[in-house]
Formats: structure tokens, sequence, C-alpha cells
């Protein structure tokens, strides 16, 4: 990389109002250290608590379901190990709304499964939501990992937008997930 | 046998809530956030506890739910311990829940309503300045 991109990294991530951002393994610790780091810098730039709970509950889905899908990849055959394990995390702060961005590799038949998950997601108006989640906490069964299929629903309410994503073609094997939350 | 049940306090961590579970006063507290990757291995101490309690409750058996933040791993968890619950309510004891929430927090207000369309035992919605 030229030395010139890394300024043009830094104007770049200026320009979106990065508030952080994160490429690498999202381990347990790296979790807590994020959501450590975030937690007080929206204390000192989010006056409103509602908000301030709103994107910090977003980044707690986001980061898990970053980390459970690591956990998921790690077992899986194909790209290189640490490659497919990595991750991409950005929040960023616009004069009247937060960007929670992630992006991840995901395996081509688990893509058609969140794609129609996250059209029906995105189908449903803030109280199809509310319905929605109720019946799957009602009806559903926690994974083994301690998932409950609640994290997506839950982050299409708390962000009060619709979900913006995409699956950008890697190989014959995998996609990588690309989700942006908008959150008022 | 009529051991004296032992009470079940938990520190409260960056992840984890306070729990104050007192056997004597029939009193169930969990208090701050909730948001454990995986939230069944916190919860099942708790459940083994109100299994235990559930053998000799007291008459009145008050849970009071104090939580800022939970994830939705929690959120199952925190179902499963209300069926719990609620599977004790009229077996000796009368269970009622106190769910409190910090004022203009309708998500965490919303939360507390559907537990309450979900379980079958009374509900007070307690608004609070600050949890």
């Amino acid at each position: 990389m030229a030395l010139s991109n890394i300024y043009e990294l830094y104007q770049t991530m200026e320009r979106d109002n990065t508030m952080l951002s994160f490429k690498g393994v999202v381990t347990s610790d790296l979790l807590t250290s994020v959501l450590q780091i975030m937690e007080s810098k929206l204390d000192h730039v989010e006056k409103s608590p509602k908000t301030k709970k709103k994107v910090y509950n977003v980044l707690v889905e986001c980061l898990q379901n970053l980390y459970h899908h690591n956990e998921e990849i790690g077992q899986s055959e194909g790209l290189d190990f640490l490659f497919s394990k990595s991750a991409l995390l950005m929040i960023s702060k616009n004069s009247d709304h937060y960007e929670v961005k992630t992006g991840n590799y995901i395996a081509k038949h688990k893509s058609i499964e969140l794609k129609q998950k996250l059209d029906d997601i995105n189908a449903l108006d803030k109280d199809g939501l509310r319905d929605l989640y109720k019946s799957v906490l009602n009806d559903g069964e926690l994974s083994e990992k301690g998932t409950a299929g609640l994290g997506m629903i839950d982050i299409a309410r708390k962000s009060g937008n619709k979900l913006e994503y995409d699956f950008m073609p890697v190989d014959d094997n995998y996609d990588f997930f690309c989700l942006n939350v908008k959150i008022d | 046998m009529n051991e004296i049940m032992e009470n079940l306090k938990l520190e409260g961590s960056a992840k984890t809530p306070t729990v104050t579970f007192d056997a004597g006063g029939g009193t169930l507290e969990l208090k701050g956030r909730s948001i454990p990757e995986n939230s069944v291995e916190f919860y099942k101490p708790l459940n083994d506890w109100i299994d235990a309690y559930g053998a000799s409750p007291k008459a009145v058996t008050t849970v009071d739910i104090k939580l800022e933040y939970f994830n939705t791993s929690s959120s199952k968890c925190i179902l499963d311990l209300f069926k719990q619950l609620e599977g004790l309510n009229g077996k000796g004891t009368e269970v009622k829940v106190n769910w409190y929430f910090e004022e203009d927090d309708e998500d965490m207000e919303e939360a507390g309503e559907d537990y309450q369309a979900i379980i079958n035992i009374p509900f007070n919605m307690i608004e609070v300045e600050e949890i």
C-alpha cells in the first residue's frame, strides 16, 4: 500500500464520520472491548439516552452475529481459515442518524436462507416486527451456541429503518455479506 | 430435611447482571445488563436455584427485573425463567413480577409487555428515572 493511501483512508473515514472501524476476527474479548469503547464514546457524543441505548443494542447484536458466525465458519472447509473468519465492523455518526456496517464471509447456501429472512423482516412494519419477535421468542429454541434466531429481528426493531444488505459473490462457495443498519 | 436454602448472589459484570435471589424473603432480583454471547451458561444456575426454591417457596415470591439492556440470547433465557416461575405460581406461592424500565425507554417497556402477554403471572410495569 502506498503511503498516500493512508491519508486517503483517513480522509474517507473522516468524511464518513467514522467513530470506530475494525477488521479482523471478532473474539469474545474484542467484542467486550469494542462495546466498552463505544459505550464511552456514545456517552460523550449522544445526549438522548434512548438513541444511545438503541445504538448500543444494535451493536451488541451485530457483534454477536459476527462472533457466532466466526465459530461456524471456523469449522468449514474451503477458504483460508483466518481470512474467512475475518470480518468488518464500522460505526459512524451522521448529523441525524448512526450507521452500523458489518461485512463477513458466508457460505452460499446460507446466503439464500439469510436473504429470505431479511426480506421477510423488511416486509414488516413496527407492529409486524414485534409480533414476529414474540412468536420466535415463544416458539423457538436456543441453539447450542445460545443464539435465539432473534438477532436480525431485534436489529430491525431498534433501527426503525429497513435493513440494507447485499451479498457480493466471492467464489463458488462463498459470498461476502454486507449489512448497513441505520439508526435514527 | 428442612435444610436451609442458600441464597444466590452473583456480582454483575460488563456482560452479566447482578443476581440477588433471597430464599428467606422470597425475592428474586436481576439488575444491570445481560449481554453474554451464550446466555445459557449464565442462566443455568439461576434455573437450578429456582427449582430448589420451588420445593418450599415463600407464600409470596417477588421477582424484580431491573435491566437496562439485554441481548436476544438472554431474552430467551429470561422467558424460560418466567415460564419456570409460572409453573410455581399457585403451588404454595403467589408469584408476581415487577418489571422496571427507565423513563422514555419504550423498547424496555415493550419487552416487558411482550413477556406479560406470553406469561400467565401478574406483571407490574414500573417506570423509574434511572435503573
